[in-house]
């Protein structure tokens, strides 16, 4: 479980990034962090494991707290995939690069090859073995710093902006990807902007917007409320828009699901039959 | 890395950032081959306390104070081993000489340090190009050079993501004897040169798409002149250079060990 209270940083630079933060997330929660650029989000997940510590307040990590912990032995419960894989690829193949943090752990050697070949099998990666990771495409990429990360098997992971630069087949395979992590029984957090993935995840929703949490809920709640999303200067995922225009009509406005919305429709339509 | 705040430029209004680009270079070179001349502790320290006032002129006090304090690790190493190699290899009649000489080595060391920093913290790199763009230096050198300035921030920042991604996969920076520690970079470092080189590829193409170099004969919009205190500094710092070269010609300069003991 992951407990935030009360949770106050300053960058160096005298930027306040959070200012009283609470947050409690549950062992096997799916978590969607979302708010406009410079809300705080990414400095947030930065405190769940280590890399910054709480000013003010406490961020406590299975009974760990992160400023007692350094960020090796965190890490070994939370795995941090970064919003860009070329800011952690580095070795000559895509195996060795996946085995990095195994090693670093310490795993031996019968370990880390069961866990190299497992991780590389879930993302379909297998092929790409004895490749340069920097002879693969954008995609590709991200899918072995995810794999590099899954690789030792954290408790919690969470995905810095998983769906930048990933074309529609992409995301959604990611997005079976998460939910298929979630169901494993993994805590699942991810920081992102992509309002139309989440409303296709449906995560618990966290809104943030200048260092604070503004909202909290069932992602249909919180994204079809739009004096709430425009706070966060997000915009309503497009079925939502949809229908709360047509909110004169009758219809509600608690849609965020394209099936939900065609039963909806099609109801509507053989009513009026 | 407090140690660089004191060269990354700061922009305040001041009669020294005014000054041309030009005549500030003088100035270092100045005060750099004077500070090399010396290794007695009297007029390194007289180098210091001149400087100084440029310093609270060109209102940049902290940012100097800063670089001072991020310098004061690498005094202290300078200092330590100057004292141990003048200990076992030096042949100096007392520890209060030793100890006089190596704390003139590391005072060199800060006089350095701030006549850099008052040079890059009062120079913007727009100038200093501009300064040696007009001092004949070929447009593509200059251009070169202000860009690798401008980045410096860029990859310092991306330093410090790259660090983080590979502390979350466990990597421990610290610990370890001295060949563990620089292979513990090698994560690092591997990720910021590629990233560099996929940005400067970048960076060619966007300007070529923005026509650079189309045009043979470049013009500027502003034109640096050297003015009367442009003028007194280059004065200043020859004379500092030239009392210098009197001074270590015809003085023997005395050592405050032996001065306080008479």
């Amino acid at each position: 479980m992951i407990k935030i209270e009360d949770v106050h940083f300053t960058y160096p630079n005298g930027v306040e990034a959070l200012s009283g933060v609470n947050l409690e997330v549950q062992d096997g929660e799916f978590l969607a962090i979302m708010g406009q650029n410079g809300a705080g989000k990414t400095t947030l997940v930065k405190h769940i494991n280590g890399l910054l510590k709480p000013i003010r307040g406490t961020v406590v990590v299975d009974d760990l707290e992160t400023t007692k912990v350094s960020v090796a032995t965190l890490a070994r419960k939370v795995g941090f995939v970064f919003q860009n894989p070329d800011h952690q690829l580095f070795s000559e193949t895509v195996e060795e690069e996946v085995s990095f943090a195994l090693r670093n752990f310490g795993f031996n050697e019968a370990a880390v090859n069961e866990r190299v070949n497992w991780a590389l099998n879930l993302l379909d990666l297998a092929e790409y073995r004895k490749v340069s990771p920097f002879m693969l495409s954008g995609g590709e990429r991200k899918r072995v710093a995810l794999a590099s990360v899954l690789a030792w098997d954290p408790k919690i992971v969470i995905l810095d902006e998983p769906t930048i630069g990933q074309d529609n087949q992409q995301k959604e395979r990611l997005r079976q990807f998460i939910l298929q992590l979630n169901n494993l029984g993994k805590t699942v957090i991810i920081v992102t902007h992509d309002i139309e993935f989440v409303a296709e995840c449906k995560p618990r929703v966290v809104l943030m917007s200048q260092g604070k949490i503004i909202a909290q809920g069932a992602a249909e709640k919180i994204l079809t409320d739009p004096d709430l999303v425009s706070q966060a200067s997000v915009v309503l995922p497009q079925i939502t828009q949809l229908f709360v225009s047509l909110r004169n009509e009758g219809f509600p406005t608690e849609v965020i699901d394209v099936n939900e919305a065609a039963e909806i429709l099609l109801e509507r339509i053989s009513d009026s039959r | 890395m407090s140690m660089f705040d004191g060269f990354k430029f700061r922009s305040v209004s001041s009669t020294i950032h005014k000054m041309d680009p030009r005549a500030k270079f003088i100035y270092v070179c100045v005060l750099f081959c004077v500070a090399v001349m010396f290794s007695q502790l009297i007029p390194l320290l007289i180098l210091f306390i001149v400087q100084t006032p440029l310093i609270f002129i060109a209102r940049v006090q902290k940012e100097w104070l800063r670089s001072m304090k991020g310098s004061a690790m690498f005094a202290i190493v300078i200092f330590l081993m100057n004292i141990l190699s003048l200990y076992f290899y030096g042949s100096y009649e007392s520890l209060s000489v030793i100890v006089e000489r190596a704390l003139a080595l590391t005072l060199r060391f800060m006089v350095l340090i701030e006549s850099f920093s008052v040079f890059f913290l009062t120079t913007s790199p727009d100038l200093l190009g501009l300064a040696l763009e007009q001092s004949r230096v070929p447009y593509e050198l200059c251009f070169a050079f202000t860009t690798a300035v401008r980045f410096v921030p860029v990859l310092a920042e991306e330093a410090q993501t790259i660090m983080d991604a590979q502390k979350a996969r466990g990597l421990e920076l610290e610990g370890g004897n001295f060949v563990k520690k620089i292979r513990n970079y090698i994560p690092i470092l591997i990720p910021l040169i590629v990233n560099a080189i996929r940005r400067s590829l970048e960076l060619a193409e966007t300007m070529e798409s923005r026509a650079w170099g189309a045009t043979q004969n470049r013009t500027n919009l502003y034109v640096l002149k050297m003015g009367r205190k442009d003028l007194y500094l280059v004065l200043f710092s020859f004379a500092i250079l030239a009392v210098s070269v009197y001074v270590i010609t015809y003085i023997q300069i005395p050592n405050v060990t032996h001065l306080l003991r008479i």
